[in-house]
């Protein structure tokens, strides 16, 4: 058997063992009985992703050209994990709390839900991993041949390798990759073996480390001898190059899809994260620990011209070790396919989350029902993504050829993907970091990097050499290596600075001029508040604490009332006792719906989903959402108000309108009974007067009657006009009172003489004096007016016989009253109401003046501060005058 | 032939003017000044002319009009109202309601005399 048909076998085996113990695992994990599979130590091997073929194969390489620098890479996780393992943790809380499905829904989710930031990173991160995914085929491909190289039985085609490797790759990924539709649900599955491959891979670099220490060097010392001996010995450190490796390599191991995947997305337990803090370095310092000997020896042993990326495969088998070279191609098996799975999967997720689900969803028409099959489009949009990025890395590396330096193609996927940290650490930690800031900035680093780093580390002409060495239309400042002139960096290094830099800048610019939705404030406080309001590890479980929350959150949008009889009802609805429902899909559903009709889709659908995604809503966090709310509100209370004020103010237009129109009416009634009561007596006086001009030959008798017809009726017309003059100014308040002292009894003699006076048969008019004595202070003419007119009327409508009036005073509670009763009939039940009304007169034949006595008489006692009143039902006529004696009450 | 008119007036000096001017013209008065029964009055004493003034105690001149309109034998006779309010409104009620001749007060003299003269002279024609 030939070493490749060996090795071709070996690597079946090896995929066949890795899909048995991801097929385990997921049983295992379903079965919930895999406890050890959620241990802190194969959350830290599968963060082992990070080394990658290109670290396990082109690490001695870099340390072959470059000596110690390979070191920055390594460097950059393990200051990652030590100095900033609380970023790290506040990180796994947003991605638990948040269900984080992937970097970009971190992004999005950070932003305000923006689709916009969610393509944009999706799309950076498929540039920046395709070339990163072929370098994997790349490596593998390379390992292969460079065992096909020491067979010469070796008959096998390259392309095909490469395809059915990538073939293998995507069915694997697709296997274990989308078992599970939602993301946050981990793959432990997948987890698992890749920590397998993490066991293998430092097993198969120590292995190779130890084989070279102590079998080809013959032992420590001698080895250190032979690394000072060598060219890379030399102590060479470029701050500049250091810095911004070790950087970048910080950068991706917190932005790269594939470690967001790993670290994040498949995280369990966040206390993990204390465990790696120390064991990950430990990890990448073993990993990294022989690679120094190897170059060394491997430049010393290996003939002049050998590619030092393969140092770890050839020196083996340049020993006559294949079993130790097969081990060894494992290891590099096993980062390569390690990585392009999981990084194949986290892109899956990405682009089928952000770009074919709204895609199809456009395309099926908002009309459509998204509920029964969506599951199934998810899973195949997730399928497809996975067969079109290794299709994408496939594409790649047929189109690129292979050739250029491993890691080159390796920092220049890192400087892209690090444009993604300050919109991460600055949605992390500045609450003032907003969406249009974000896309300002990672616009402004994306297309820096693809111009600075991206298109001319790919090499192939795709920038014409003139460009490069001229700048874009001979403009010289725009050259991608030595960008607004600054020359003599090394090409890494001026990417990284100018990109990272001006993204940096573009991002807290932008953000500082612009203001947050109240999507992206209740985000922001989310995210970077998380350790305040979310549960911990352990935290919230149970669905009557989700109800719970719910109703306390219903309660403060929709009122207490309103929530109670919502949550009652779909309480009773599901058959449970009590007020609380179960959170069914349904119930989510129909409260989300009654919620956003107080505050508005958005807000409703984010609060909702605080609760039932996991982690109670804070007071503060509904703050930030309350601000705009509160801003609703006041505007709908304005407006309310305004209405109400509309409609009072319609209705005392209304109102004063229906008194205007009655007023006009009473006008015109009042002016039409003035024109009759003026027009009848000057009647009878023309007439009169013609008869007594024209007549020849009248008697004497019946020109002295006539003429004193005449007298009386101009009598009446003045007595009408005095009436009129004097209730107009009474109505008008104009009136001056002449308040004086005195005694009913003087202004009741003063009244019945008065009265009485021109009377052929005065009444009787019974009256007490005594009772009548009772000092009065007020407008004594004006009383003794009131008095005359009452006597007066009942001389003129009293039926009786023998007419009587009794005159009754009294005082009560400090009030005069005066009661004027004659033996009459009275005013009839149906009129009484209107006596005091201008004008009114009980019977036209016995009035004597225009029916205004009354009316003046009321407005007189009003004006007195008293009240005269018609007293029902006793007897004959009755009137009451009543007065206040508020100075004097006593009689003397 | 000697002519006979009733005039319906609550007001005592105007009826006694208006008796004397007719009376003196030679026509027969006949008076009445309460509007309650006043159309049953009409109908008994079958007048050839009717005065009738616009507010009577108990019933409105205007109701009496509308009555007398309705009733076949009287719906020609003359009526000649007299109204002390002056409101164009009521002549315009009292022409739909078939006045005869319609006069506001205060009127002279010649004015009523030449209105009963004409409207008497009318019903002759006729």
């Amino acid at each position: 058997m030939s070493l490749l048909n060996l090795v071709v076998a070996v690597c079946l085996a090896y995929v066949a063992v890795l899909f048995l113990v991801a097929f385990a695992a997921d049983r295992l994990a379903a079965r919930g009985r895999a406890t050890w599979l959620k241990s802190p130590l194969v959350y830290t091997l599968s963060l082992s992703i990070y080394c990658t073929g290109w670290t396990f194969y082109g690490a001695v390489g870099y340390a072959a050209r470059s000596g110690l620098e390979f070191v920055t890479i390594y460097l950059g996780p393990t200051l990652v994990m030590v100095g900033w393992w609380w970023g790290l943790r506040k990180l796994v809380r947003i991605g638990r709390s948040q269900r984080i499905t992937s970097i970009a829904d971190l992004i999005s989710s950070r932003y305000g839900k923006s689709n916009l930031l969610a393509i944009g990173v999706t799309i950076l991160c498929v540039i920046s991993i395709t070339p990163y995914i072929s370098l994997q085929l790349q490596s593998i491909t390379l390992s292969f041949s460079a065992l096909a190289d020491f067979d010469p039985e070796s008959q096998y085609s390259e392309g095909g390798v490469v395809f059915w490797m990538t073939a293998g790759l995507a069915v694997f990924a697709i296997l274990f990759g989308t078992r599970n539709l939602d993301a946050n649900e981990r793959h432990h599955g997948v987890v698992t073996a890749i920590a397998l491959e993490a066991v293998i891979k430092l097993l198969a670099l120590l292995a190779v480390g130890v084989f070279v220490v102590w079998s080809l060097s013959g032992g420590v010392e001698e080895t250190l001898a032979r690394i000072d001996a060598s060219p890379i010995g030399t102590w060479q450190v470029d701050g500049g190059r250091w810095a911004s490796i070790t950087f970048l390599a910080a950068a991706a191991f917190v932005c790269l899809p594939r470690m967001f995947q790993v670290m994040v997305v498949e995280n369990d337990d966040e206390r993990h994260l204390r465990t790696a803090a120390w064991a990950f370095p430990l990890y990448l310092l073993l990993i990294s620990l022989f690679v120094l000997p190897i170059a060394a020896v491997g430049l010393d042993l290996m003939p002049a011209g050998t590619n030092p990326d393969q140092f770890v495969l050839t020196l083996p088998l340049s020993q006559d070790r294949p079993m130790l070279a097969l081990l060894s191609f494992l290891g590099g098996f096993s980062s390569a396919t390690s990585m392009v799975i999981v990084a194949a999967m986290a892109l899956s997720t990405m682009v089928s989350n952000h770009i074919v689900m709204p895609v199809w969803l456009l395309f099926k028409g908002s009309g459509a029902s998204v509920s029964g099959d969506v599951r199934h489009v998810v899973l195949m949009a997730r399928r497809v993504s996975i067969g079109g990025i290794m299709a994408l890395g496939y594409a790649y590396y047929q189109l690129s050829g292979g050739g250029a330096a491993l890691a080159s193609i390796g920092l220049i996927a890192f400087a892209g993907i690090a444009q993604i940290l300050p919109a991460l650490v600055g949605g992390l930690f500045w609450r003032g970091a907003t969406r249009l800031g974000t896309l300002a900035g990672l616009s402004v680093g994306f297309a820096l990097w693809l111009w600075t780093s991206f298109l001319p580390g790919l090499g192939g002409g795709l920038i014409p050499e003139e460009v490069m060495l001229h700048g874009p239309l001979g403009l010289a400042w725009l050259r991608p290596e030595a960008l607004f002139g600054i020359t003599g960096l090394p090409p890494i290094v001026h990417s990284t600075l100018w990109s990272l830099s001006l993204n940096a800048a573009a991002f807290c610019i932008v953000s500082l001029f612009t203001f947050p939705t109240p999507m992206e404030r209740l985000q922001g406080a989310q995210f970077v508040n998380v350790f305040d309001h979310s549960a911990g590890p352990s935290g919230w479980t149970g669905s009557v604490a989700k109800s719970e929350d719910l109703m306390i959150m219903s309660q403060r949008i929709l009122g207490a009332r309103e929530a109670r009889s919502l949550f009652a009802q779909a309480a009773a609805e599901q058959e449970l006792p009590g007020q609380l429902p179960e959170p069914t899909p349904g119930f989510v559903e129909r409260l989300e719906r009654v919620l956003s009709g107080s505050v508005g889709a958005a807000a409703a659908h984010a609060m909702v989903g605080q609760i039932v995604g996991g982690s109670a809503v804070s007071v503060e966090d509904l703050l930030a959402v309350a601000d705009e709310t509160a801003q609703m509100l006041e505007h709908s209370s304005q407006l309310e108000a305004k209405s109400a004020e509309l409609s009072r103010t319609a209705r005392q237009l209304r109102e004063a309108n229906e008194k205007l129109t009655q007023i006009s009416l009473q006008k015109d009634a009042f002016l039409s009974q003035v024109s009759h009561e003026l027009r009848t007596p000057m009647t009878s006086v023309r007439a009169f007067s013609e008869i007594l001009r024209d007549t020849e030959g009248l008697g004497a008798e019946e020109q002295k009657r006539y003429a004193t017809i005449i007298h009386d009726e101009a009598l009446r017309l003045t007595r009408l006009l005095d009436d009129l003059l004097d209730l107009s100014v009474l109505e008008s308040g104009a009136v001056s009172l002449n308040m004086r002292e005195g005694s009913l009894a003087d202004v009741l003699d003063r009244a019945v003489a008065v009265a009485g006076a021109g009377f052929d048969a005065p009444l009787s008019v019974n009256r007490d004096r005594a009772v009548e004595a009772i000092a009065l202070h007020t407008d004594l003419d004006r009383l003794a007016q009131v008095f005359i007119n009452l006597i007066a009327n009942a001389q003129k409508y009293c039926d009786a016989e023998a007419p009587a009036l009794d005159i009754l005073a009294r005082v009560r509670a400090d009030r005069l009253e005066v009661d004027f009763i004659d033996n009459g009939s009275g005013v009839p039940a149906d009129v009484q109401a209107i006596v005091f009304e201008k004008f009114f007169r009980v019977s036209a034949e016995k009035a004597g003046g225009a029916g205004l006595g009354l009316a003046i008489c009321r407005e007189i006692m009003q004006r007195l501060g008293g009240d005269i009143s018609y007293l029902a039902d006793h007897g004959g006529g009755a009137f009451r005058v009543s007065l206040p004696l508020a100075q004097r009450m006593a009689a003397e | 032939m000697n002519r006979r008119v009733l005039l319906i007036e609550d007001e005592p000096n105007i009826l006694e003017a208006i008796r004397f001017l007719l009376t003196r013209e030679g026509w027969q008065v006949e008076t009445h000044s309460d509007g309650t029964d006043a159309v049953e009055v009409v109908r008994q004493a079958g007048p050839d002319l009717v005065i009738l003034d616009m507010m009577l105690p108990g019933r409105s001149g205007m109701d009496i009009l509308r009555d007398l309109r309705g009733i076949d034998a009287l719906a020609r006779l003359p009526v000649l109202m007299l109204t002390a309010r002056g409101q164009s409104r009521d002549r315009d009620m009292a022409e739909k309601a078939g006045v005869s001749r319609f006069m506001t007060k205060p009127f002279s003299n010649a004015e009523v005399l030449t209105a009963v003269r004409d409207l008497l002279a009318q019903a002759t024609r006729t």
